[in-house]
């Protein structure tokens, strides 16, 4: 027996980095949870279809793995501040599905009480500030939270997700430099997925990888393939030590790819159909990090199989709670607008 | 085809009315993001770029206020740029540039240069974009001396009221609802203007006149054919420029009805409607009124996602209707 678990520890020291740090029950969590997204998005896409759903979304499937791998390291009370593509985030960290799918809805059950939608959803007890409809609008937030952190020692180190077209607004280059300077405890992770809508980044960004940009706020840059889980995980591990450390913030570019089209209106001019068909056939980040866990036997096809079930019934569930949870009264139109007093 | 009723929606007049200013001028270009193959978020600029190439239907970087500066530059320099903000709500982030260069400039440097940029934002709720994507701003601009605010109604104002943009020396600002975007209207060929600071009388009454904005005044005009049921004659103003403001047309409307309601989408407090109350207030039609200034205006809130609070959030007809019909029965 004891030889036996040796040889499975001895085997493990040549693996990835994720299959060092973390244990097969964490491990098989993660997939669980990749899955969860992407059939939480599917599910929002579907209900959306039929109407149940109104405006637009923004669907992150293809780029679970960067959600799950910059989250795996970070604590609950550790805060995110995320984007308009931000469902993966905001299940990264801990949200309950029943609630956004609510959310979407526009139900009283949501995290926003129906007042936000897909584009606000935030859990604010699990640490999500918030996704945001102001593409680089969270970066300086999640500075502030840092400070704060700082200031009242809290230990919290706080993510900032957004894109790549957000690292062209002037909110990213104050909110860096001003990171830096103050060393705080924050890592920014620019998702990387080629476009910002249909701009690609060789035509909107001078440099060729966003993680160079680190080197005008004297942090370090980093760039991973944001859809290998292990890669990004170790970038974020790192990260958080530095930030926990107190030696200040990283720039992390996860180079991702979004499949669906940037929103419900999009006709994908702008990208092939062969480029498409290429990261869904060959990058996807489930299969990638499932190919990986059954090869180096952490899950068989059997736990795979179990883990969809679960998933599919996690997705119906939460489906159901948000048809029957109670949409807001109009009385309660200016609720929420300024704190209420009792 | 009867070329009298030949109908364009609002975008399409939109559309052809850059094409005609860019035929026209060759100092004319449009910059913004993703109206290159995109076609604009709204699909305003849809083709443009396939006829004028991309170096006059130019993508930016997602760079609110350095494009907008940049816009600003290349207009005191001796361009003639139309520059898109993709939501009105982004306007936020160009405030610097819009408000303290484009508006001034002209003005600090004691008339030396002028500002011939158009900006042009569309604007408004109704989508279920949520808070950030669903404001209405335009009062905001309204404000500051040296800006031309314009919110045309129609396709055909969207037209003649672009050119007359793009033909001015100064910096105007476009509001355009994105509900008014599908609408239809009549559109004529070729190159008109609409003027800049003229209101315009859409339908005429005598039993009380409804100035409204924007996508208002339709909504405005579908109220008082209700009322025209009742025998309720409502005079529609569709105010057109915010600033400057057509005093003369209001005044002269009022003066005729004796009544006067305020419609617009944006937050009520601080906004047109204050603006038009004050003005009739302080002129010889307040002699005239027989019955208090009403305002219809949108709540005191940040536009909600859930559809129906969003509805509630701003005028709806019933709402035009019931208000309109109270003021005429002087039940206020
Ligand atoms: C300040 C601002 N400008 C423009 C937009 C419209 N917009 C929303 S998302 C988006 C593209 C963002 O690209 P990127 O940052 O790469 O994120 P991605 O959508 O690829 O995840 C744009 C232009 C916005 N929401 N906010
Ligand atoms: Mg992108």
């Amino acid at each position: 027996m004891a030889t036996a678990r040796k040889a499975v520890v001895d085997s493990r020291a040549n693996l990835p980095f994720v299959y060092r740090q973390y244990s097969p029950e964490q491990l098989r969590g993660v997939l669980h949870k990749m899955y969860l997204i992407r059939r939480f998005e599917e599910g929002a896409e579907e209900c959306y279809m039929r109407g149940l759903i109104h405006g637009t979304m923004h669907l992150s499937i293809g780029q679970e793995a960067s959600a799950m791998g910059i989250c795996m390291p970070l604590a609950e009370d550790d805060q995110i501040t995320s984007t308009h593509r931000g469902h993966g985030h905001c299940i990264a960290k801990g949200a309950e599905v029943s609630r956004m799918f609510a959310e979407f809805f526009g139900k009283t059950t949501g995290y926003c009480k129906g007042r936000g939608g897909s584009m606000h959803i935030a859990d604010v007890a699990k640490g999500n500030l918030g996704a945001n409809g102001i593409v680089a609008g969270g970066i300086p937030i999640a500075v502030g939270a840092a400070l704060s952190s700082k200031m009242m020692k809290t230990g919290k180190v706080v993510v900032s997700f957004f894109g790549d077209g957000a690292n062209n607004e002037g909110a990213f280059h104050e909110a860096l430099n001003m990171a830096a300077i103050w060393k705080l405890p924050v890592i920014f992770v620019c998702e990387n997925n080629g476009y910002g809508m249909s701009t690609s980044t060789a035509r909107s960004t001078a440099v060729k990888n966003i993680a160079e940009r680190a080197a005008a706020y004297s942090m370090p840059g980093v760039v991973v393939n944001g859809n290998i889980f292990s890669e990004v995980a170790e970038a974020s591990f790192k990260a958080v030590e530095r930030a926990r450390a107190g030696e200040g913030p990283t720039l992390i570019e996860s180079k991702t790819y979004r499949h669906r089209g940037h929103s419900k209106s999009d006709r994908n001019r702008y990208r092939t159909k062969e480029e498409i068909e290429d990261w869904m056939a060959n990058r996807d980040p489930i299969t990638l990090f499932e190919n990986e866990l059954r090869d180096f036997g952490f899950i068989d096809d059997h736990g795979i199989e179990a883990i969809r079930d679960a998933v599919a019934k996690e997705i119906a569930d939460g489906i159901e709670f948000a048809k029957a949870s109670p949409a807001p009264e109009i009385a309660t139109l200016e609720n929420y607008v300024y704190t209420e007093h009792a | 085809m009867d070329a009298a009723v030949r109908e364009l929606t609002y975008a399409q007049a939109i559309q052809e009315a850059m094409a005609i200013a860019m035929d026209m001028d060759e100092r004319v270009f449009l910059m913004g993001e993703d109206i290159g193959v995109y076609g604009g978020a709204f699909q305003v600029t849809g083709d443009l770029v396939e006829r004028y190439g991309a170096d006059r239907v130019i993508d930016t970087p997602i760079s609110e206020l350095g494009g907008a500066g940049v816009a600003v530059g290349a207009a005191v320099t001796g361009m003639r740029p139309i520059f898109e903000f993709q939501f009105s709500d982004f306007a936020t982030l160009a405030m610097e540039q819009i408000v303290n260069q484009a508006a001034k400039m002209r003005f600090m440097l004691g008339g030396e240069v002028s500002v011939p940029v158009v900006m042009r934002f569309p604007a408004g709720s109704g989508t279920g974009a949520a808070a950030q994507h669903s404001q209405s701003l335009e009062a905001w601009l309204g404000h500051v001396p040296g800006l031309k605010v314009i919110q045309p109604a129609t396709p055909h104002d969207a037209k003649g009221m672009l050119l007359a943009a793009v033909a001015d020396p100064d910096p105007v600002m476009i509001f355009e609802h994105k509900l008014l975007y599908k609408m239809k209207g009549h559109v004529p060929e070729g190159h008109y203007t609409v003027p800049i600071g003229k209101a315009e009388i859409r339908r005429e009454g005598c039993d009380l006149t409804i100035v409204a904005t924007s996508i208002m005044v339709q909504k405005a005009l579908d109220a008082a054919a209700t009322l025209e049921g009742e025998g309720i004659d409502i005079e529609v103003v569709d105010l057109r420029t915010i600033r400057p403001i057509d005093r003369q047309t209001v005044i002269d409307s009022v003066k005729k009805t004796s009544r006067l309601l305020c419609v617009y989408e944006a937050v009520k407090t601080l906004g047109i409607g204050a603006e038009v109350s004050a003005l009739v207030a302080e002129s010889e039609a307040f002699d005239y009124l027989d019955a208090p200034i009403v305002r219809l205006g949108g709540a005191e809130t940040p536009i909600p996602y859930n559809p129906d609070l969003e509805k509630a959030t701003v005028p709806q007809v019933p709402d035009i209707i019931a208000a309109a019909r109270d003021l005429v029965k002087g039940v206020r």
